[in-house]
């Protein structure tokens, strides 16, 4: 018996220190397996906004891009090549966006796994499986908008932007990601199917639209307008226009920073909570 | 630590474990104990609670009431201790399916915080033994039923657990696959492993375990050796089959029969496989000119056991 109770009792709380970075960077090499293992979901998330992106620009960004009014970005006279600058940013929103709604399928299709099972039997840290999947998930969301901001390039994206200013925007984006990320991991992992969890994040990729991502809030109807000013996406967007290209940013870097951290802070809390609920019996 | 009544020298203990999903009372107050290398059969019917007991045992559920011990910890305030202790292999296949065999025991390793090269020759030696060699290295979700029980009772052995549960281990194997899974854990045991399973199969529990729970609506109905719940019920008895309805109805009025089926054409006798016993009965319906289509000598198994404490026919 000597060797069953040979343990210290402190074991426990070292234990909980010391390997909670371990399995996460375990779990993390586990969803990034899985990723390239099965990257249809990975393309999916990637194409829908290049192809959104495509669409604007090439169906309706003449049309659309003469007519910004005061959201012209600086330097432009309307068109085509002023809608590729103005929507990028919005489009970069959708592929976080899109890219979470996929996090969200994965975890939800992860719960089902009896793995999970398995490692709530086991002596892993609790908050590594999440770990891995947000960590996991901003990797994927990092190739997404790299994929789609080099696309815009492509099609005459120009931004008018130095080291600290792109520096400054890849910060946000990846803020925003995480924010994101971890409120559709929560959205996973309270949703009741797989269907569920691939429908409740849709409104993320709708939240541009309704926002300053593809037209200035200022040609909205009255009540859609109020809505669009004060969502958060739209200071996101505000902000990474204005790191890009050159527009005034304000007071929208400190919403945007207020926002993702609320955000990401309270979906944390609630994404964890969903875990260490008592599993239903099967 | 030491109370008078509890056994802290057993690796499993559970007392008045209590357990409801709302309404509904799956375990209601069921006392376990399980010594250090012998292998405990919960045996009962689907919905007895099996599952349950195996998930408050394991830390996967916390008991509304009642107190666990497994490897000399209290499952309540050292859940991280106890799962250090322990291997489960539940009754849904716990692997992932994205990831290969190999990739699988890998993974395993890892979490055991076991150094790559370890692990790496770990995973070999266990597919090796587990026949799972040339499945190796091909995505688990493409793995037949069997195989897939035998990567999961794989993954379970690579921390080394003391105290191993299998919830269910051999339902829906083939017999051959069955036979495998029985030679595993009789290892297992012989290298002085504490073991937990649950099964329906009467004949599986007689087989594998020391000791035998029988669990039935959520409380223990009988505990014991699989000899001493034999010998719970009384002996067995002597099946006569009959060719039609007149010659079963001669020999019911000529002999004693304690039970007869008029449908299956079957008489039943008290008696056992003596020759003294069998010789005077093959006499007396041989002189009354009975022809017997069969006679079997039923001997009590577990089934009996089964039947005897819960009124129904087991499994």
């Amino acid at each position: 018996m000597s060797t069953l109770t040979a343990t210290r009792p402190t074991a426990e709380i070292d234990d909980r220190r010391s390997h909670a970075l371990v399995h996460a960077r375990i779990m993390l090499r586990r969803n990034l397996r899985h990723l390239l293992r099965y990257p249809s979901l990975t393309v999916m998330v990637t194409m829908m906004p290049v192809v959104f992106l495509l669409l604007f620009v090439y169906v309706f960004g003449g049309t659309l891009g003469s007519g910004l009014g005061s959201g012209t970005p600086v330097g432009m006279h309307g068109g085509r090549s002023a809608y590729v600058a103005y929507v990028t940013p919005g489009i970069i929103l959708m592929a976080v966006a899109a890219a979470a709604q996929g996090t969200a399928i994965a975890v939800a299709q992860d719960m089902t796994e009896g793995i999970i099972a398995r490692f709530r039997t086991m002596a892993v840290a609790r908050s590594s499986v999440l770990t891995g999947h947000v960590v996991g998930a901003t990797v994927q969301t990092v190739i997404g908008v790299a994929v789609v901001t080099g696309v815009a390039i492509a099609v005459g994206f120009r931004p008018h932007a130095n080291a600290a200013d792109w520096l400054a925007a890849f910060g946000v984006i990846l803020l925003l990601t995480f924010a994101v990320t971890w409120l559709c991991v929560g959205l996973g992992l309270s949703a009741k199917s797989v269907e569920t969890a691939s429908n409740s994040p849709m409104f993320l990729t709708l939240l541009p639209f309704l926002g300053s991502g593809f037209v200035p809030t200022a040609s909205l109807p009255t009540g859609m307008r109020w809505f669009a000013e004060y969502q958060p996406f739209t200071p996101v967007t505000e902000t990474l226009r204005g790191l890009l290209t050159g527009t005034k940013i304000g007071d929208n870097l400190v919403v945007t920073l207020a926002w993702c951290v609320g955000v990401a802070a309270v979906s944390c809390v609630w994404s964890r909570r969903l875990y260490e609920r008592e599993p239903k019996p099967s | 630590m030491n109370t008078s009544t509890r056994d802290d020298a057993a690796a499993i203990s559970a007392r008045g474990l209590y357990k409801a999903f709302g309404e509904k009372t799956v375990l209601d107050g069921i006392d376990l104990t399980v010594q250090q290398g012998t292998i405990l059969a919960l045996l009962g019917p689907n919905g007895a609670g099996k599952t349950t007991a195996v998930h408050l045992l394991t830390t996967y559920l916390r008991p509304d009431a009642g107190e666990v011990r497994v490897a000399g910890w209290d499952a309540a305030k050292h859940p991280q201790a106890v799962r250090r202790a322990i291997g489960v292999t539940g009754q849904f296949s716990a692997v992932d399916g994205y990831l290969t065999g190999r990739e699988n025991l890998m993974l395993m390793a890892d979490l055991h915080l076991l150094p790559k090269r370890v692990g790496r020759a770990k995973a070999a030696e266990l597919l090796e033994r587990f026949e799972l060699g040339e499945a190796g290295d091909k995505p688990a979700s493409t793995y037949s039923g069997g195989m897939k029980r035998k990567l999961d009772l794989a993954m379970t052995l690579v921390g080394d657990p003391k105290v191993i549960f299998l919830d269910e281990p051999t339902t829906g194997l083939d017999p051959r696959s069955r036979r495998t899974m029985w030679d595993i854990i009789r290892g297992l045991v012989a290298s002085g492993t504490t073991l937990l399973l649950t099964t329906q199969y009467l004949e599986e529990a007689d087989q594998l375990a020391d000791r035998v729970a029988v669990l039935d609506g959520g409380r223990i109905v009988a505990e014991g050796t699989p000899a001493e719940l034999k010998a719970r019920i009384p002996g067995g008895h002597i099946e006569l089959s009959f060719a039609d309805r007149a010659r079963l109805e001669a020999a019911a009025s000529l002999l004693d029969p304690t039970g007869r089926d008029d449908d299956g054409l079957t008489l039943q006798l008290p008696g056992d496989a003596r020759v003294s016993t069998l010789w005077p009965l093959l006499r007396r319906l041989n002189d009354a000119s009975i022809e017997v289509e069969a006679l079997t000598v039923h001997t009590p198994d577990l089934d009996d056991v089964f039947f005897a404490l819960t009124g129904r026919k087991g499994a």
